[in-house]
């Protein structure tokens, strides 16, 4: 087999799979996001540390994300609104999720996109309408891959890469949410 | 040889009326003990299955002690100590052959579904007869969810199917049971240390078949067909309300994508054997219909689901065996059969040494290579 790359050090993953399955504990993290209120519907939310392999952990440098809503929604429009963050969230997902099978499974890639729709009724939010829910309707997410293999096996990538996405996952499956007042 | 109950306990006592094997009956055989009716690619009901095993017992005269309940295996110095509802027994090496389904698996958030609603598992389950009135959610589409939601749906109850992850098969392929294929091109011969994810082997739940006097498929569209509800993975209840996956699509999409690589194994095989003219041209069937809009969530309390139907899988029961050798998740740790203590062994477990371990035909070779290495350890111990 010709070596390929897409960048991804599968066997550390392979590694790291296999060194937790004896220890559950340093598998669980914790991911952290802060907040701020800017001014109207404008905050920014900063990233930098979370908790895994059982210590504290950092990026390598602090992220700040910019979130707004349009001028539609009579706002400033100085970033993207919350709910497309989610869009970014899954796209990143399923793109990381198909660059890591494809190394796996011996594929090389050479080009990989991707567009993301989420349909959303605003009457939810605005309350215009009870029977119309607050979240996406649904979600569709198309692929244009490009790749030394089958149709079918890019089928296959995508499949497996939403099979073990945590966005995916997060997105389709219920999670149970604490909002609190410290 | 000791039984809690009788010969063939298991096909007498935790089956539903109407079922008859998946497996055809050529395929459904013993060491030296074969079906000789005059429908080899017939199913047998659970009625002939407990004949057939039952002569099995009687010309080979198994020793077998019937109504002898094993209560405890301890280990001693030379062997085990194994307490019976029947006296105590010492022995030197012993096979744990006691089923991989004893209990049905029921996710624990069953114990939030509101009381209003009849809760069945395959063990508590005969017919639609003993159901009330109303409609039912059967939760899992292997084996025994595709059968009981199309049993359920035939009785003119209103059926919701809740999918997750499954194995879909047609029934038969190039004019053969599938079955047949899997057999003769050697899926089902492939051996436990040839298996990349074998953890995930065993996990596989069971095919979508069934067998019928037609030989019919039984997937997601043949029971869409039927006028049954598909909806996601079950994945919580709150407020009253079963909540299931959005991921629909993808168990789908995974599930045709599987069955169609394993299309392609059969088809290169017969090529590659020389075999293409003995069987109809290869095929390949539609994709599994996504439906317009499945449901993610359904109010327990409304009165629509009237029963839930939990085929969500079985598991062995190990409570009585005092050695420590079943990991957390409540699984043997044996390899190929040898279990991690000495003159101990397993036989009847998922891939325990090849993709057809748990399957009545699949046991022979297994058997023969156990049961050698357990000469061997008596041998040695001499
Ligand atoms: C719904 C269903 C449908 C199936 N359909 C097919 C099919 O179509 N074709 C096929 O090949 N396979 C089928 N199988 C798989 C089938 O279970 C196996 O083929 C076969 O029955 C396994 O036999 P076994 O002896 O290993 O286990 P079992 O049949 O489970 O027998 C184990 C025996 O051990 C006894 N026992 C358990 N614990 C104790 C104890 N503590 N003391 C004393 N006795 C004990 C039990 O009473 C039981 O009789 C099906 C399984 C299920 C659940």
């Amino acid at each position: 087999m010709t070596t390929i790359d897409n960048g991804v050090n599968v066997q550390a993953l392979l590694d790291a799979r296999e060194a937790l399955k004896g220890a559950p504990e340093a598998a669980q993290f914790t991911w952290r996001a802060s907040a701020k209120w800017q001014n109207g519907v404008h905050s920014t939310v900063t990233i930098q540390s979370f908790h895994g392999l059982g210590q504290e952990q950092s990026h390598k440098s602090e992220s700040v994300f910019t979130a707004d809503h349009p001028e539609v929604f009579a706002a400033e429009d100085n970033g993207i609104t919350p709910i497309e963050y989610l869009l970014v969230g899954l796209a990143s997902c399923l793109t990381a999720g198909v660059a890591s099978v494809a190394q796996n499974r011996g594929i090389q890639l050479r080009s990989v996109e991707s567009t993301v729709e989420g349909n959303h009724d605003i009457r939810g939010i605005l309350g215009a309408d009870s029977d119309v829910r607050n979240g996406y309707n649904d979600i569709k997410v198309t692929f244009s891959i490009d790749a030394d293999a089958s149709k079918e096996d890019i089928e296959a990538l995508v499949a497996q890469s939403q099979k073990r996405s945590a966005v995916f996952d997060a997105l389709t499956n219920p999670t149970n949410v604490t909002v609190e007042v410290a | 040889m000791l039984e809690r109950g009788e010969v063939a306990n298991s096909w007498r006592r935790e089956r539903w009326d109407s079922l008859r094997l998946l497996t055809p009956n050529w395929l459904s055989r013993l060491p030296g003990h074969r079906y000789r009716g005059p429908d080899p690619d017939g199913y047998m009901t659970m009625g002939e299955v407990v004949e057939f095993i039952e002569r099995f017992a009687t010309v080979t005269r198994a020793p077998i002690r019937t109504g002898t309940n094993v209560t405890s295996v301890r280990r001693t110095d030379d062997g085990y100590h194994v307490t019976t509802s029947h006296g105590d027994i010492g022995c030197r090496a012993l096979v744990i052959a006691s089923g991989a389904c004893n209990r049905p698996t029921v996710p624990p958030f069953a114990d939030a579904v509101p009381a209003s609603v009849v809760q069945l598992t395959p063990f508590g389950y005969r017919g639609p007869a003993q159901l009330p009135d109303g409609g039912v959610l059967v939760v899992g589409a292997s084996a025994t969810g595709v059968q009981l939601a199309a049993e359920l749906a035939r009785s003119g109850r209103p059926v919701v199917l809740s999918v997750g992850e499954h194995v879909r098969l047609p029934r038969l392929y190039r004019g053969r049971d599938v079955l047949w294929w899997m057999d003769a091109a050697g899926v089902w011969d492939q051996r436990h240390d040839e298996i990349d994810d074998l953890t995930r082997a065993r996990r596989l739940p069971s095919p979508q078949l069934a067998g019928t006097a037609k030989r019919r498929t039984l997937d997601l569209n043949a029971l869409t067909a039927m006028g049954v509800e598909l909806v996601g993975r079950w994945a919580a209840v709150r407020d009253g309300r079963a909540l299931f996956s959005g991921g629909l699509r993808n168990v789908f999409s995974l599930a045709d994508l599987k069955m169609r690589r394993l299309l392609d194994t059969f088809d290169e095989w017969a090529r590659t054997h020389g075999r293409d003219a003995e069987v109809d041209p290869p095929e390949r069937f539609a994709p599994t219909h996504v439906p317009e809009s499945a449901r993610w969530q359904l109010d327990l309390g409304s009165g629509e689901i009237r029963t839930i139907v939990w085929a969500t899988g079985y598991r062995p029961d190990y409570g009585w065996l005092d050695v420590p050798v079943v990991d957390p998740k409540g699984r043997l740790r044996h390899e190929g059969g040898v279990v991690d203590s000495p003159g101990l062994y397993a036989l009847g477990l998922p891939v325990l040494r090849r993709r057809k371990s748990t399957f009545i035909h699949g046991v022979e070779d297994d058997a023969r290579e156990v049961i050698d290495h357990l000469t061997r350890h008596l041998a040695a111990r001499r």
